[in-house]
């Protein structure tokens, strides 16, 4: 099928202040926008946990799930939205109970979770087989959509990032200490395993949140590369939470407005923009780690 | 090799009166939460009387009677199984005791007790964890508390900051601090480790086998500097150890767990083929060799006390 088919896309003028404002005239983009934003600073700040303690195979799992839910929701008729959100909650809390840990045994957490995955995955091509006229649908829903974001999406990605964000914000020294250093923390009274589950619920919500712009499978692009690309950058805690948001937020406005400018899905560009990120990042530190190591000799 | 340190002649502990009845109610003053745990002098750091734990069938030990006054270094011996992590666990809280009674400071022991500090059997921390030596320290201070931490009452942030600079600078860790810790030695981080365990100012620090898998060096330099908290700082300090000999030098007093009970006194009271006899009820025997140092023959678990040269 020749790409022309496809309509031809609005072109840019390479005025920066002038393509902005032609994007920003369209209620869709300003919504897109908006979710963007929000996705993006939820999918940081709970990213850089997940990458801190280790749990990239959970995230995957649940970014996987958030495709049988959205499918399952309009095979119902209700909205996807909400299916990912359902359904990433609930596997959320089937991976905690599945994975009877005490701490630290995450050989039978990635069992448990390659199980669930399998029977689900299959469960949403059943109901992709079943629902009619999907398959535009399911293109959305794997690989992201900006277009036909409504205000009452915009709506719930607000509150479910409120309340995701305000939970991380009263657990998020307990669970960082939980996640370096179990044992001690343990020891000094946190509830190491009630934080196991409350962070995977979380980690739920933020999965739900992000699919919806950059679609399910590539979840990854904003809930592990700007989290892995900060943690290579600084060591510091507070700084690598900002550095983590501000990432995301850059990939994910300049995958916004490139895609407005081409014809070729959303998802490609934020992955695409988040993993140049982090190759950046590599390169950084080994460069400095070459030049730390050459200086150390010399001196 | 470290250079042959000469042996200290070993400070005798005063205060070694077992099982002197202590008014139970006089440590029982409401604690502020929040407020450092002012331990009272008259309680002994540690007292267990007539305590046992059971776990499922087994009696893992039984009729153990001990006292730990504050600021004594007191080391846990013991063959692999007999209970020494147990007995740890049990003084965190993490373990009820199936018999007799257990009392910190004269206080019966509550998970998350903040006069405790508390470094785990080797944890090896994962290259690629990307936090530095210093946020480690810092979680033993605050990382129990929730919310999150505002810049606005920057009294508290602080004081938290200078009491870590503080701890790192005992342990000698300022050099490295700043790293992160998974780029640093066995011996770098176990130094962490200690200041982590120490930064909340406890009255007791439980160790459990912290001079393992180090080098003959840091295992020396480490037991030293142990000493140097326990004597600087008056903390109480309860060492699991799997070779005496390291550490021998340093120790007021050992316990040594086997077969299920326990003996505790002066390390070559207890570490004699009298008492380790009766302990596990077969003939065993300690040699001293000529530098020095103590060897058991005889004993199941024959593994633990072999010299390591």
């Amino acid at each position: 099928m020749p790409l022309t088919d496809l309509g031809s896309p609005p072109q840019p003028s390479f005025d920066l202040w002038g393509d902005l404002q032609q994007l920003l005239q369209f209620h869709f983009m300003q919504n897109a926008l908006e979710a963007g934003t929000i996705v993006a600073v939820v999918a940081g700040l709970i990213g850089y946990f997940m990458v801190l303690r280790g749990q990239s195979f959970a995230g995957h799992t649940l970014s996987q799930v958030g495709f049988p839910g959205a499918a399952g929701a309009a095979l119902l008729g209700v909205t996807p939205a909400l299916g990912l959100l359902v359904f990433c909650v609930a596997t959320a809390l089937g991976i905690a109970t599945l994975s009877d840990a005490h701490s630290q045994e995450r050989r039978a957490e990635s069992a448990a979770i390659g199980s669930i995955l399998a029977f689900l995955l299959a469960t949403g091509f059943l109901f992709a087989t079943l629902y009619s006229g999907f398959i535009d649908g399911v293109y959305a829903f794997l690989f992201g959509t900006f277009v036909g974001i409504t205000d009452s999406q915009v709506a719930m990605l607000l509150l479910v990032a409120l309340v995701a964000v305000s939970v991380l914000a009263v657990i998020g020294r307990p669970l960082l200490f939980a996640s370096v250093d179990p044992d001690v923390a343990a020891a000094r009274g946190v509830p190491v395993r009630l934080l196991a589950v409350t962070f995977l619920v979380l980690l739920g919500l933020a999965v739900a949140e992000a699919a919806q712009i950059t679609g399910t499978l590539l979840v990854f692009a904003l809930l592990v590369a700007p989290a892995a690309t900060a943690q290579q950058l600084t060591a510091r805690p507070g700084l690598g939470l900002a550095l983590t948001v501000a990432i995301a937020l850059l990939v994910t406005w300049l995958g916004l407005s490139v895609a407005y400018f081409t014809i070729y899905p959303i998802g490609f560009f934020v992955t695409t923009f988040a993993f140049t990120a982090y190759l950046i990042a590599r390169a950084v530190r080994w460069g400095t780690g070459i030049a730390g190591r050459h200086g150390a000799a010399l001196a | 090799m470290s250079a042959a340190r000469p042996r200290l002649p070993r400070r005798c502990t005063t205060a070694r009166a077992l099982g002197s009845p202590l008014a139970a109610a006089v440590g029982d003053a409401a604690e502020v939460a929040g407020a450092e745990p002012a331990p009272s002098p008259d309680h002994a750091a540690l007292r267990l009387r007539v305590a046992g734990i059971r776990l499922g069938a087994r009696w893992i030990w039984q009729d153990v009677d001990l006292t730990v006054e504050q600021g004594e270094f007191v080391a846990v011996l013991g063959p692999n199984g007999a209970g020494k992590s147990t007995l740890l666990r049990a003084i965190l809280g993490l373990l009820p005791l199936t018999t007799g009674t257990l009392e910190v400071l004269g206080r019966s022991a509550t998970r998350g007790n903040r006069a405790i500090g508390y470094l785990p059997q080797r944890r090896s921390f994962d290259a690629d964890l990307r936090i530095r030596g210093l946020d480690l320290v810092r979680l033993g201070l605050d990382g129990a508390r929730w919310g999150i931490p505002l810049p606005a009452l920057g009294g508290r942030a602080g004081a938290s900051r200078r009491r870590v600079d503080e701890v790192i600078e005992v342990v000698g860790a300022t050099a490295y601090a700043g790293r992160p810790v998974g780029e640093l030695s066995g011996g770098e981080q176990q130094r962490l480790l200690i200041a982590q365990a120490l930064v909340a100012r406890p009255s007791l620090l439980l160790l459990d086998e912290p001079l393992d898998s180090l080098d003959l060096s840091n295992q020396q330099s480490i037991s030293s500097l142990v000493q140097d908290i326990c004597r600087g700082q008056g903390v109480a300090v309860l060492l699991v150890a799997h070779d005496v000999n390291p550490i021998i030098a340093y120790l007021d007093r050992v316990i040594y767990v086997a077969n299920g009970r326990s003996a505790i006194g002066a390390p070559e009271d207890v570490i004699s083929s009298a008492t380790l006899s009766s302990l596990y009820g077969s003939a065993i025997e300690v040699l001293r060799t000529r530098d020095g140092r103590l060897v058991v023959v005889g004993q199941p678990d024959t593994t633990s006390f072999h010299a390591t040269h």
